[in-house]
């Protein structure tokens, strides 16, 4: 627990009837990337804003660095928040934007400007000080509100959906960049975003969050891989889900018959119970199971293929009878076309048992 | 046919309008500077006699500096009261928003003589003599409703991220307020100074009611206007006139210029 | 210091934002609130030699809604108001509808404001300069007479069509801006697609512009309403006592006899008819659209 820097004890927040955070308990350790992740309306800003101490919480406790700071105001805390709109004071140039921190803890002008200058080279814009605000692109202004938040060195940095308004190819490069610049700060970063593709490439560890809870919690390979939830797993990229039904339980193993053959996993299950398992598209193998672990999967049809470039994207039928419908990325060799009938197989292991 | 409109019946019913609007304020001007005793035709030609007499007339230009000084106090409290109270209601949605802003808006829905009749009938329970001070009160009290709503209005969402992104590196209520809310609101407060500042320079009905001795100018040219058709009644209003339209004309170019070109 | 003594302040310390709307607030209910109470006060009491007296009596509305010439003051008021309305309406809906469809976009404002420029006259001067104009050796007469359109100056001032023409003047003024900045904010899409569905410019404006713009028309009738009403001087310079309206009414109350509980019984009259107005327009009023 020694390095655990900010604390969420059943932290709730209630809007009349609606909870839009239920009892939500969460450690973030100091010098980690944390990404919220989760669909518009999770309560993954309601979070984000609580940690600020713009939202209070209706019940719950917060602590910070030890301190419990459930009633502490913003400024009063050691989180900074990068809004998501980056709330730049459009009066000020750039520097006295990225310097206002500094003032505000009555910092001389010249310290604070040349702070302020160093805060500028660290987010690569050099030089930029005595820009106004309307002179700048998004990029730009996303660096700005970077830079006049860490310069007053909060050892939380809240980011509000930080990279939504830019375009594709600068979010991208965005990306890596705050991946950087919070190891060489060592500072802890809470990012909060809808996009699971910038979650996974940013965090260390990710929240996903949905109608208020937290669905799964751990490092990105983690939740992409072995998602805990049925929602973790249809939110987490494309996936191939189908029910079965758990035939036998016991010694910690369970046995699932579905459409396509009998998988096995650990844990526990009620025998008779219907259950959920998930294949990641790239999982599944075209050819007849061959070596440990390999398990068939039955024949099936291709009823659709998409040359995406890196692959090939097959929309084909499955089970018995051909009624579950399934998704393939196969490598870009592997010629297949419509109509097509073949075996495919897996591997037992990457097949994830979901709770509901 | 001109290039600015696009066919004739509507050119024609445009100049029409204009002849209507334009006719007396034309008229007014132009008789200003009459040369002779009456502002009706025959136009005897040019002369600033009539402006010569309302320079030397003390009581007109007493109560010229009396408009001045009620105008741009009563402007003053009516933007700071207003910028507040918008402030509070954009910062945080208040419990009763729909009442408190019912309240504030009320008085535009209530004739100023109605406005005026109750405060006169209140200073008069209360034993309060009538006075500019008075006026001024009454002219906050009408003018505050526009006022908010011109700034109100101009509180986006934006402004409350701004506003918390401030607090959150520190800056307190006064250096929110004056360092970043103020500044960039800074348009709109000025334009709504502008208007409280011209609608009270302009009111008449309340100025009369509430004040005694000390007039303001409105007050006087109705006194003047007793003694029948006068040009020097002209050359006042024309400079009653030439006044506002210098205040809306500085606070609409503030306006464009701040909001019209940057959107 | 520390942040559990900065919580300390907090929790007991004063919050500013919550606060900023109370001395708009309570100005308003002093100053606004408070009078408009004390004037209900008062026209339930009584005055005795000239001064007001703390003894309720009903007898200010009795008296009121028996004299005739009281009664008539707010009829005429109404019949004056209802005029100038409507008028003002049809004079500024095609001038406001040539601003916002028949000028090209970047010469609108320019024309918008030199429509609107004159609203700005001195107010207590504007009803003056049409007195100017119509007075009998005015510059209308004069003009009349020499094209020889008539042989002896028309007696058009002083009279009720006089105080019209002065309120008309203003109103349409006033409208036009209201009705404009409506229009302006109607989607030409949808006129387009209305046409491109068959229907005929007059369809288009009948079905279309019209319906959409009436919220414009509702909000710019109701401040007309209100305004004229209860204007004083307008009537007092135009109509030159043929007839009195009801704000004329009031004033001599007040200036002549310093009847307050008359005057005030007269004001809440007032009131009642605009807040009725106001309810039967009300559903067509969206004053924050304007």
């Amino acid at each position: 627990m020694s390095d655990s820097l900010v604390e969420l004890k059943g932290v709730t927040k209630e809007y009349g009837a609606i909870k839009a955070v239920d009892n939500v308990n969460m450690n973030v350790s100091r010098g980690e990337f944390l990404v919220l992740l989760g669909p518009s309306g999770s309560g993954k800003t309601t979070i984000l804003s609580m940690m600020g101490g713009f939202t209070a919480p209706t019940s719950g406790q917060l602590i910070i660095d030890g301190e419990d700071v459930t009633e502490v105001p913003p400024a009063s805390r050691p989180t900074v928040t990068v809004f998501q709109d980056y709330a730049l004071f459009p009066h000020m140039t750039v520097r006295e934007n990225v310097s206002f921190g500094l003032a505000m803890r009555k910092v001389s002008k010249s310290v604070r400007y040349k702070l302020a200058e160093e805060s500028l080279e660290t987010v690569g814009l050099t030089g930029f000080g005595d820009r106004g605000i309307h002179q700048l692109s998004g990029g730009q202004r996303q660096r700005v509100a970077l830079a006049r938040a860490i310069a007053v060195e909060p050892s939380v940095l809240l980011l509000d959906e930080p990279l939504g308004a830019l375009d594709l190819k600068i979010r991208r490069q965005m990306q890596e960049e705050l991946v950087h610049l919070q190891k060489s700060l060592g500072a802890t970063f809470v990012h909060v975003t809808h996009d699971q593709e910038e979650a996974m490439s940013i965090a260390d560890n990710i929240a996903l969050i949905n109608q208020g809870r937290i669905e799964d919690y751990g490092p990105p390979d983690r939740v992409y891989l072995r998602p805990a939830t049925l929602f973790a797993a249809k939110f987490m990229g494309d996936s191939n889900i189908f029910e079965g039904i758990a035939v036998s339980c016991e010694d910690n193993r369970i046995r699932v018959d579905t459409q396509m053959g009998q998988l096995a996993f650990t844990g526990e299950a009620e025998t008779g119970a219907t259950v959920h398992v998930s294949l990641r598209p790239e999982q599944i193998r075209l050819g007849n199971a061959e070596g440990d672990n390999m398990i068939p999967l039955g024949e099936i049809k291709v009823s659709e293929v998409i040359f995406q470039g890196t692959h090939r994207l097959c929309h084909v039928r499955a089970g018995k009878g051909l009624e579950v419908e399934l998704l393939l990325r196969l490598p870009q060799d592997h010629a297949v076309s419509k109509g097509d009938t073949m075996n495919i197989h897996a591997r037992q292991s990457d097949a994830v048992l979901l709770r509901d | 046919m001109p290039a600015w409109i696009k066919n004739a019946p509507a050119a024609a019913y445009l100049i029409a309008a204009l002849v209507f609007i334009y006719l007396p304020v034309v008229v007014l001007v132009v008789f200003s500077f009459q040369d002779g005793l009456l502002p009706v035709p025959p136009f005897n030609g040019p002369s600033l006699q009539w402006y010569e007499k309302m320079f030397a007339n003390e009581r007109l230009m007493d109560s010229l500096l009396n408009s001045v000084v009620v105008a741009i106090s009563s402007a003053l409290v009516t933007t700071v009261l207003g910028f507040l109270a918008a402030y509070g209601m954009a910062r945080r949605k208040p419990r009763f928003a729909g009442s408190i802003r019912f309240v504030l808006m009320a008085p535009l829905t209530v004739s100023y003589l109605i406005i005026g009749i109750g405060l006169l009938i209140t200073l008069n329970i209360v034993g309060i003599p009538k006075s500019l001070f008075a006026v001024g009160i009454g002219h906050v009290v009408i003018n505050l409703p526009l006022c908010f709503a011109i700034i109100y209005s101009q509180f986006g969402d934006h402004l409350r991220n701004i506003d918390w992104a401030a607090r959150d590196l520190g800056a307190g209520d006064f250096h929110t307020l004056t360092r970043v809310i103020a500044p960039i609101m800074k348009p709109s407060l000025f334009a709504s100074f502008c208007l409280s500042a011209t609608l009270s320079w302009d009111e008449f009905i309340i100025a009369f009611l509430l004040s005694r001795f000390e007039v303001t100018m409105p007050v006087i040219i109705f006194e003047m206007l007793r003694a029948g058709l006068t040009p020097e009644v002209n050359a006042a209003g024309t400079m009653v006139f030439a006044i506002s339209m210098v205040t809306v004309g500085i606070a609409a170019v503030v306006m464009v210029l701040n909001y019209g070109v940057k959107k | 210091m520390s942040p559990s003594s900065a919580q300390m302040k907090r929790r007991a310390g004063f919050d500013f934002t919550r606060w900023a709307i109370h001395p708009a607030l309570i100005f308003t209910v002093v100053f606004f609130a408070l009078p408009l109470t004390a004037m209900v006060v008062v026209s339930f009491w009584q005055r005795v030699y000239g001064k007001l007296t703390a003894t309720w009596t009903l007898a200010n509305y009795s008296k009121f809604f028996a004299k005739d010439y009281l009664l008539d003051a707010l009829l005429n008021s109404i019949e004056v108001t209802l005029a100038t309305t409507a008028i003002s309406i049809l004079l500024a809906y095609p001038l406001a509808y040539i601003l916002a469809y028949r000028i090209p976009a970047h010469w609108q404002r320019f024309v918008l404001i030199l429509t609107v420029l004159p609203f700005w006259t001195a107010y207590v001067v504007r009803s003056y300069s049409w007195l100017l104009v119509i007075s009998e050796k005015g510059i209308l007469n004069v003009m009349l007479m020499d094209i020889g359109l008539i042989n002896e100056p028309l007696a058009m001032s002083y009279s009720r069509g006089a105080t019209v023409l002065g309120f008309v003047h203003f109103f349409t003024m006033l409208l036009t801006l209201t009705i404009y900045a409506n229009l302006v904010q109607i989607k030409s899409s949808y006129r387009k697609a209305a046409a491109d569905l068959g229907a005929s410019p007059l369809q288009v404006f009948l079905r279309i512009t019209l319906p959409l713009s009436l919220p414009g028309v509702a909000v710019g009738a109701f401040i007309t309403f209100v305004i004229c009403i209860g204007d004083y001087i307008t009537p007092q310079i135009l109509g030159g006592g043929t007839e009195v309206l009801i704000p004329q009414a009031i004033m001599l109350q007040v200036s002549r006899a310093a009847n307050f509980p008359m005057a005030s019984v007269m004001s809440i009259t007032l009131m009642v008819v605009v807040v009725a107005v106001y309810f039967i327009s009300a559903k067509h009023l969206k004053m924050e659209r304007v």
